[in-house]
């Protein structure tokens, strides 16, 4: 069963990645938002 | 809008929990692979739903070529990133069933190279999205996007065109191809999770451009608001 564990392990591992990187993205556009509030 | 998506986010993790369940334990063991054969129920469905997110890539970029419309746009650029993260998955997945049923990670069969060719292309459709510079770039993006889904059409047919490494289709492949019941009931179930999951992330994805490029278009109105005052 190691292969298996491994093929979706991986597999997860790459979708909580490009979470991470779109949650990132969130973060940067409500900093520019706030930015352009704020002058 | 909010609790609709809270329930859709339920009904993905619940589908995505069953789904995890019918590949590891509710599926029959294959007979000849035996459990390294469970990888499938993930792998096969991963490269069904990008092909699905390519496919919706390439109309909305025809969709963007014929009206330039900025929705057009953003749902294109979602679509090709939430394929490239599936097709990632195809391609790391295949070499760690390979491995053990093969004796070799990886060989350039016609399946596997077009899959690598696939993957590429979009990657680059990506990287050009992200550093061009050129004004043009939503419409240079969107004709290399037409190229690429040329290229999903010959992944899919590559193992019914040539003689490959990559196994024969089990599904939709003509006589002799066939799945036990049960096993196609684990497929099913986790295609269902991984098409509803793909949902979920390409609305995440297409609000986050579209709020970059409500950004941008502010950003641009300032611009010109501060140099009209200069000019008076």
């Amino acid at each position: 069963m190691k292969w298996v564990y491994a093929a979706y392990i991986a597999a997860w591992a790459i979708h909580i990645v490009y979470l991470l990187i779109l949650t990132r993205g969130y973060q940067r556009v409500r900093d520019d938002i706030d930015d352009l509030n704020r002058s | 809008m909010k609790s609709t998506f809270t329930i859709f986010a339920l009904l993905t993790f619940a589908l995505l929990s069953y789904g995890l369940y019918q590949g590891l334990v509710a599926a029959p063991t294959e007979a000849t692979m035996k459990d390294v054969q469970r990888i499938f129920y993930y792998h096969v469905p991963s490269a069904w739903t990008a092909f699905l997110c390519f496919f919706a890539n390439f109309v909305a970029s025809i969709w963007y070529l014929a009206g330039r419309n900025p929705k057009a746009d953003a749902i294109a650029l979602s679509t090709a990133e939430v394929g490239v993260v599936f097709c990632t998955i195809v391609l790391v997945t295949g070499p760690i069933w390979a491995k053990p049923i093969w004796g070799i990670w990886w060989t350039w069969d016609a399946r596997l190279t077009s899959t690598l060719v696939l993957w590429l292309i979009y990657v680059s459709y990506l990287l050009l999205r992200r550093y061009s510079t050129a004004g043009q770039n939503p419409v240079l993006a969107s004709v290399l996007a037409i190229f690429g889904a040329v290229d999903v059409v010959f992944v899919y047919m590559a193992i019914r065109w040539f003689r490959t490494q990559h196994p024969q289709p089990v599904v939709g492949g003509g006589q002799g191809s066939g799945l036990d019941p049960r096993m196609m009931n684990a497929l099913l179930i986790n295609w269902a999770g991984f098409l509803a999951l793909a949902l979920l992330v390409i609305w995440l994805r297409y609000r986050l451009e579209r709020l970059r490029q409500q950004v941008e278009e502010a950003h641009a109105m300032k611009a010109i608001a501060g140099a009209a005052r200069g000019t008076r």
